[in-house]
């Protein structure tokens, strides 16, 4: 009995399915100032819960510390204290009394050198220990062992080596942030599917094509994984290492914010240091992004 | 009979440790230029590292593989494998994925332009050149495996390897794309080996199918001629008594000779 209907059904349907494209293509674009209106919603979703939570721990920091006698500063004291060096970032008295901005170039530019190396040699070790048994069964207990090592551990023993504070913050940055890089590297070379070596094989591919046009895309998304927790150690590295080295930087200006008793400008700094390392995060996480897109979803 | 691809006496025999496995047993076969030969066994049989030693990819314990009198033993293009899972680059586009073999195997012969005309122009065999800046992601399991068949046929191989092509698709895709590989064969000329578990498939597309014992040490246990003429219809040979004596005699072999034992 059912047979013929669902027949009948099936036919009727085929020219409505043929029609269907047309139907599809004939309502135009929304109006412009819907599109806004769409996006000014979806922004406000995201943006408007962090601000009404800061906006109420602001409350609270205030309320607590606001007391005669607490230890720490209540925000309007901060903003009070601190009101030049937001207002004017790009200050420079000679030596290190200078504004945020020279402090945060200064860090930044530390970060960069040695984060840069530490990427190179990170990715390259990484293929190695990923591509050849001989090569992790060597180095990969080495890496496990001195990957534990605090940054700073390294440090004395980098100023007793550069006998500087520049290079010797520069090392302790590239020792911390390349043992994420080389281990997910090398976890995303061993996990290249066979089915692209074979490709590679067929297609008779040389081993420096291999590298470029198999290895290194197939292995992106571990990859960026890595740089991205490597730019956070660094960053976490660089203010530690800097307390110590002294000279500008944001870590000395927190310590010697302390130092003076400056408890707002810490706060101060303090912001901005997260702020800088959200930052960081997101300018890794945005380019592994560009870089990986269509490699994970496979 | 002239032989163009001699499977010459070939063992193969896996070793782990101590633990040896023999895997394949004397494999002799023959192919003609032209020829489409399907191999047809239970799963685990070896037909897919029969495959592999055939590409080059595992090499045979003994014996070995010729090509037009050539004993061939590493990876080629002029063995393109199409692989069960289409195996396409996520990263690369459509045409980026077959030129990539193009401008390896024509890297001398053809110039940049002539590369672009024949990725394309192996696009339009497949019907897929309307996908040609897509993902592979983008595009679903049946035009996936089309585009892996571009990239194998782009090569301009002298043996096309079909590892379970359409093992991974659904029946109607599936009779779609068998359609399609046999109008390619006709036009083309190409001598194709295929490994597959389907019966149908097998009498459907091959001129030969070899016939496997269960393993290990699997053996090739029988030859079958498909003497149908081409073009084929599956409609008109669902009632044909030659297509239907073939599959009789393949399932007898698989399911009455050869039943396919559970391992323990």
């Amino acid at each position: 009995m059912n047979m013929p209907a669902t027949k009948i059904e099936v036919e009727t349907a085929t020219p409505a399915a043929a029609a269907a494209p047309v139907v599809a293509m004939t309502p135009k674009r929304p109006p412009r100032s819907e599109a806004y209106a769409r996006m000014a919603r979806e922004t406000a979703v995201r943006v408007i819960p962090p601000l009404v939570v800061l906006a109420l721990l602001t409350l609270v920091w205030e309320l607590v510390c606001r007391r005669a006698g607490s230890a720490l500063p209540p925000p309007s004291r901060v903003f009070k204290d601190t009101k030049e060096l937001i207002f004017d970032p790009f200050f420079d008295h000679g030596g290190i009394d200078k504004g945020l901005f020279w402090h945060l170039s200064a860090s930044l530019q530390r970060v960069a050198l040695g984060y840069s190396l530490s990427a190179i040699a990170g990715i390259a070790l990484g293929v190695l220990v990923g591509q050849s048994v001989w090569a992790m069964r060597g180095l990969d207990p080495l890496f496990q062992v001195l990957r534990t090592i605090p940054p700073l551990a390294w440090l004395p023993l980098s100023l007793a080596a550069f006998r500087d504070g520049q290079p010797s913050a520069i090392f302790v940055i590239f020792i911390t942030s390349i043992w994420p890089i080389i281990i997910n590297t090398a976890v995303g070379i061993r996990n290249i599917p066979q089915d692209y070596r074979n490709v590679a094989a067929v297609v008779q591919l040389n081993p420096l094509e291999f590298f470029s046009k198999i290895m290194i895309p197939a292995a992106a998304p571990y990859i960026f994984t890595g740089l991205r927790i490597g730019i956070g150690l660094s960053w976490l590295a660089i203010v530690a290492a800097e307390m110590l080295i002294g000279g500008v930087g944001i870590g000395f200006f927190i310590w010697d914010a302390w130092n003076s008793s400056h408890i707002s400008e810490i706060i101060l700094a303090l912001f901005y240091v997260g702020i800088v390392g959200f930052v960081l995060d997101r300018l890794i996480a945005g380019l592994g992004k560009v870089v990986t897109r269509g490699t994970a979803t496979s | 009979m002239t032989a163009y691809l001699k499977l010459d006496h070939i063992d193969k025999i896996f070793t782990r440790g101590a633990a040896t496995t023999e895997v394949l047993k004397d494999i002799n076969l023959t192919i003609e230029k032209g020829q489409y030969v399907s191999i047809i066994g239970h799963s685990g049989c070896g037909k897919s590292t029969l495959l592999n030693i055939i590409a080059g990819l595992t090499t045979a314990t003994t014996g070995g593989v010729l090509l037009e009198n050539r004993e061939v033993n590493s990876p080629g293009p002029d063995r393109a494998v199409v692989f069960q899972n289409h195996s396409l680059l996520p990263w690369l586009t459509v045409y980026e994925n077959v030129r990539l073999g193009v401008d390896k195997v024509f890297a001398r012969t053809k110039t940049k332009a002539e590369r672009d005309a024949w990725v394309m122009h192996n696009l339009n065999l497949v019907q897929m050149a309307h996908a040609r800046d897509k993902r592979p992601s983008e595009i679903s399991g049946g035009m996936k495996q089309r585009v892996g068949i571009a990239r194998a046929l782009a090569m301009e191989p002298k043996v096309l390897l079909l590892d379970e092509p359409f093992g991974a698709l659904d029946a109607l895709t599936r009779a779609h794309l068998q359609d399609s590989v046999m109008a390619l064969h006709q036009k083309l000329g190409n001598t194709i080996l295929m490994i597959t578990h389907d019966v149908d498939e097998a009498v459907l597309l091959s001129d030969r199918i070899v016939m496997m014992t269960n393993g290990p040490s699997a053996r090739i246990g029988e030859v079958l001629e498909v003497p149908l003429a081409r073009p084929r219809k599956r409609l008109e040979l669902a009632t044909n008594t030659t297509y239907l004596k073939c599959r009789q005699r393949v399932l007898e072999f698989l399911y009455e000779r050869h039943r396919f034992v559970e391992a323990a």
